[in-house]
């Protein structure tokens, strides 16, 4: 069930001019939390008009107590609007009402399947706390993380603590290879043996998860993709987010990706 | 201290009722809200068929406001009996369903469906979604469509028949009348404000529809008049809606003269507002020694503006 806290701003850690990473007080909705949910967060006073609505963001890390306990949460946000530039500016003690967790969250699995991350831009956000949980179970992952230049790349050392193995590629060429991120990914997927289980899970710009999607279909290789829509209330009242998926019916059908996603099975979405 | 309401022949345990469209079937809150302790829930519009509804972007975000259009996507009344009633029953909450048409006779039937199954409290007609071109404006929007409707659902059903009208008109009192001329047990207003966001750098309307309808507080005040002027003119119940976001905004129309309102863009914003807008009833209605709420209805005075009651 989800809670709504008045969560306080614990820190705002600017990460370039558009990117930053926000930590809330939120014990419980942190204790709740597993990889790939995500919480609504209402970036000015509930009263406030401007912006009326919550807005939707991946759980980007758990943030944890000296004794292990689990405080609060971080999101991952890039500058686009009204309110994520409110989130950009947001200082240590302000206040936000974030209820959460929500969604469905990414199915982990076990080894001998490695899984393989793939983000774009700020897709990064829910695969912190994944790899947490892929690391605590011994799966090997691999983050193909794919941005526009090499101060778009963040907490890579975050990852490669986790053992994470890093394929990155900028669209300038700035680090790692020049182009997008699906093309390693490809790659990689063509030279592995068709009996060393991959799980694939992605998330970013809608054309980056169709192409990831379809990669992966192509090697019959399993996808889980977190999608972004546009939310009204995160809980199913508004019919606002809907993807439209393939059903057991075959017929093509709008889901509610605040409900039966945000992670949802790559081949089963219809891609333009 | 009496919270209760009557809309014709049902009592509400409160004036506060789940906006249709703004609450899926109910059942997708269960978790977060004790629906028996609402007014009411009303469900999603429902057609006789599934119904996919618009492509996404299907809302965008307005001055202290949002625009939608969902396109009326739906399960169908047969499935909403099969798999939703039952969980509402149990939750016991007040179910009054939403019930669209394309044609007359589909409204008809869709609310012969409703009055068969247990567990259905009252039937909202909707005859006022301005998204999609085949679904009652047509009637909305015609005083003549707006009595046919009513009064051919009012022949086979013994529900409460509850209309919701659109404020896409010049003069809603009219169809306030036309429809208790019809039969109605009650009006319920306003739907949402047909209107548009255009993004500027691209040219391209912020909604796959390119038209939407506008809610939020944006358009409360233009609401609360309308009620009014529904007031004058029937003597049906009102059922009032349209940016109420705490309790005073609930007052207002129920001064306005509505028995009863609806909330809807507020329970996106927050879903815990229920029992915060219960609690700010109680607290006037005891600063203001009123012991039921019902003897707030249509008290509007005046007799004098504020402005020359305080000499200014």
């Amino acid at each position: 069930m989800p809670i709504d806290v008045a969560a306080d701003v614990i820190a705002n850690q600017p990460l370039s001019a558009d990117y930053n990473v926000l930590a809330l007080a939120a014990p419980a909705i942190a204790a709740a939390s597993a990889p790939g949910q995500f919480v609504m967060i209402k970036a000015n006073a509930p009263a406030l008009n401007d912006p009326l609505l919550r807005r939707p963001f991946s759980v980007f890390e758990i943030l944890r107590g000296a004794d292990g306990t689990r405080t609060g949460i971080s999101i991952l946000s890039k500058r686009i609007g009204v309110s994520t530039q409110l989130l950009y500016d947001a200082r240590p003690g302000q206040r936000m009402a974030c209820l959460g967790p929500l969604g469905r969250p990414f199915t982990i699995v076990e080894p001998p399947t490695e899984a393989w991350i793939v983000a774009g831009g700020v897709g990064l956000a829910p695969f912190a706390t994944l790899a947490e949980h892929l690391r605590a179970r011994g799966v090997h992952s691999t983050l193909f993380y794919g941005a526009r230049r090499a101060a778009d790349l963040f907490y890579l050392d975050f990852f490669r603590a986790l053992d994470v193995e890093l394929v990155l590629t900028t669209e300038d060429g700035s680090a790692g290879e020049r182009g997008r991120v699906v093309a390693p990914l490809d790659r990689r997927l063509s030279s592995r043996s068709p009996t060393a289980p991959v799980m694939i899970y992605a998330c970013g710009p809608e054309r980056m998860l169709a192409a990831t999607a379809q990669t992966a279909m192509k090697y019959g290789r399993p996808c889980q993709v977190s999608v972004e829509r546009i939310m009204g209330c995160g809980l199913g009242g508004c019919y606002s987010c809907v993807v439209p998926m393939r059903g057991d019916d075959g017929g093509a059908h709008h889901v509610r990706s605040c409900l039966a996603g945000p992670v949802l099975a790559g081949d089963q979405i219809l891609w333009d | 201290m009496d919270l209760s309401v009557r809309i014709g022949s049902l009592t509400l345990k409160n004036p506060l009722l789940a906006a249709s469209g703004c609450f899926g079937y109910g059942v997708e809150y269960a978790d977060v809200v004790d629906l028996s302790s609402l007014g009411g829930v009303v469900s999603k519009g429902l057609f006789l068929a599934e119904r996919e509804g618009h492509p996404a972007p299907r809302i965008v975000e307005t001055p202290a406001g949002m625009l939608n259009a969902i396109g009326l996507q739906g399960i169908g009344v047969r499935r909403f009996v099969d798999e939703k009633l039952p969980e509402l029953r149990a939750r016991k909450a007040t179910v009054v369903v939403n019930v669209c048409g394309t044609t007359l006779d589909e409204y008809v039937e869709v609310s012969r469906i409703l009055s068969d199954a247990d567990g259905v409290d009252a039937i909202e007609l909707n005859i006022s979604c301005p998204n999609i071109k085949e679904g009652g404006i047509q009637f909305g929007c015609s005083l003549a469509g707006t009595f046919d409707v009513v009064s051919a659902v009012r022949n086979v059903t013994r529900l409460p028949v509850i209309p919701k009208l659109t404020p896409n008109v010049t003069d809603v009192a009219s169809f306030a009348r036309a429809a208790e001329d019809g039969g109605a047990d009650a009006v319920s207003l306003v739907n949402t404000f047909l209107a548009m966001v255009i993004d500027v750098e691209t040219r391209r309307p912020k909604i796959s529809n390119i038209v939407g309808g506008l809610s939020g507080p944006a358009i409360r005040p233009i609401a609360v008049r309308m009620v009014y002027e529904c007031r004058q003119t029937v003597k049906i119940p009102i059922i009032g809606m349209g940016g109420i976001a705490d309790a005073r905004d609930a007052l207002e129309f129920m001064i306005a003269g509505a028995t009863a309102v609806q909330v809807g863009t507020a329970n996106f914003v927050d879903p815990f507002i229920w029992s915060k807008l219960l609690a700010g009833m109680r607290e006037y209605m005891e600063r203001h020694n009123i012991a039921r709420i019902a003897d707030l209805v249509g008290t509007i005075d005046t007799g004098h503006t504020v402005a020359e009651r305080s000499g200014v």
